[in-house]
């Protein structure tokens, strides 16, 4: 424990309460269920505004579901090179957590790139942000938007685990990052999570 | 500093569910369902999926169970939100149903 944590044993808990290890873990969470928020928001504004429409076009017949779904299988796996990673650096071995960790940050990378040959490949065939030519304009707004924030997110990610990425090279325990890869790692999950949630209802529904 | 570790549970099987449910997934659009159903089967596979990489990658189930209340908050807010929205979702719904059968009726052929 650190001395300032220790000084200031008396007027605060000196441990979180929820996760006993750090109190970073504890924001994490806080700040991840916020976020949860609002893609949640996101997410029940675009169904609001799909069933209120009448012209509402079929998703998986105007988006492609194929590479998409090539996508998500690689957000899944590179949500198993992450827990590799911590799983590595629990049992003292940094080189190995070093290389899973660039793994995972490759995957968001690649997904990334996916990402932004679907929208060119999109608008290219008419689908914009005010209009397109299946039907309701909000469907390109909501899918650009709700996409774009998902994707905004997996790009932080990418340099978030670069940086992590440095953190773990630099100490020279791999104790010492457990818990910033951890934490890291609980990051790159929900992004993960809240792309099975993009997929089904935005792509699949 | 007391790094406590989890115990780590086997990721390989993990994977391979999230791997499978994606692809009932996808099975579940092209089967001869109604609408609801598919609606309905998408909606727990997703749910699925999602509790599988919270409980196991983000190790919700090695956590107290107040962090997992943290975690569930969310969801249930966004599961509010759908029904505050659904009463005019309706309303709207009941003045376009003409209105969609014009529209959608030709698409099918």
């Amino acid at each position: 424990m650190s001395q300032a944590a220790a000084m200031h044993g008396a007027v605060e808990p000196a441990e979180s309460p929820l996760t006993p290890e750090s109190w970073g873990k504890l924001g994490m969470w806080i700040f991840l269920a916020g976020d949860a928020v609002g893609f949640g928001t996101l997410l029940a504004g675009y169904g609001a505004m799909r069933a209120t429409s009448a012209d509402w076009p079929s998703p998986y017949e105007v988006l492609g579901i194929n590479l998409t779904a090539l996508m998500t299988f690689l957000l899944i796996c590179s949500s198993v090179t992450m827990v590799k990673a911590l799983e590595w650096l629990g049992k003292g071995d940094k080189i190995r957590a070093q290389k899973f960790l660039f793994y995972t940050a490759l995957g968001g990378a690649i997904f990334v790139s996916l990402q932004a040959y679907e929208w060119t490949h999109l608008i290219h065939r008419g689908l914009h942000i005010n209009g397109n030519p299946w039907g309701a304009s909000l469907f390109g707004t909501s899918f650009f938007l709700v996409t774009g924030f998902h994707g905004l997110h997996v790009t932080g990610g990418v340099l978030y685990l670069l940086s992590i990425l440095r953190v773990v090279a630099k100490r020279p325990q791999p104790a010492a990052s457990y818990n910033a890869v951890e934490i890291a790692g609980l990051y790159w999950h929900f992004v993960d999570l809240v792309w099975i949630m993009v997929f089904t209802f935005m792509y699949l529904l | 500093m007391a790094t406590t570790e989890h115990k780590h549970p086997n990721y390989m099987a993990i994977f391979w569910y999230l791997a499978i449910l994606t692809v009932v997934e996808i099975a579940v659009i092209y089967m001869p369902f109604g609408k609801f159903t598919i609606g309905v089967l998408l909606c727990a596979l997703a749910l699925g999926k999602a509790a599988l990489v919270a409980m196991y990658f983000m190790h919700l189930k090695f956590e107290t169970r107040t962090l997992g209340m943290v975690a569930i908050t969310p969801l249930l807010i966004a599961t509010l939100l759908v029904f505050v929205l659904l009463p005019d979702g309706f309303a709207v719904m009941k003045r376009t149903v003409g209105v969609k059968a014009a529209t959608t009726e030709p698409a099918k052929h």
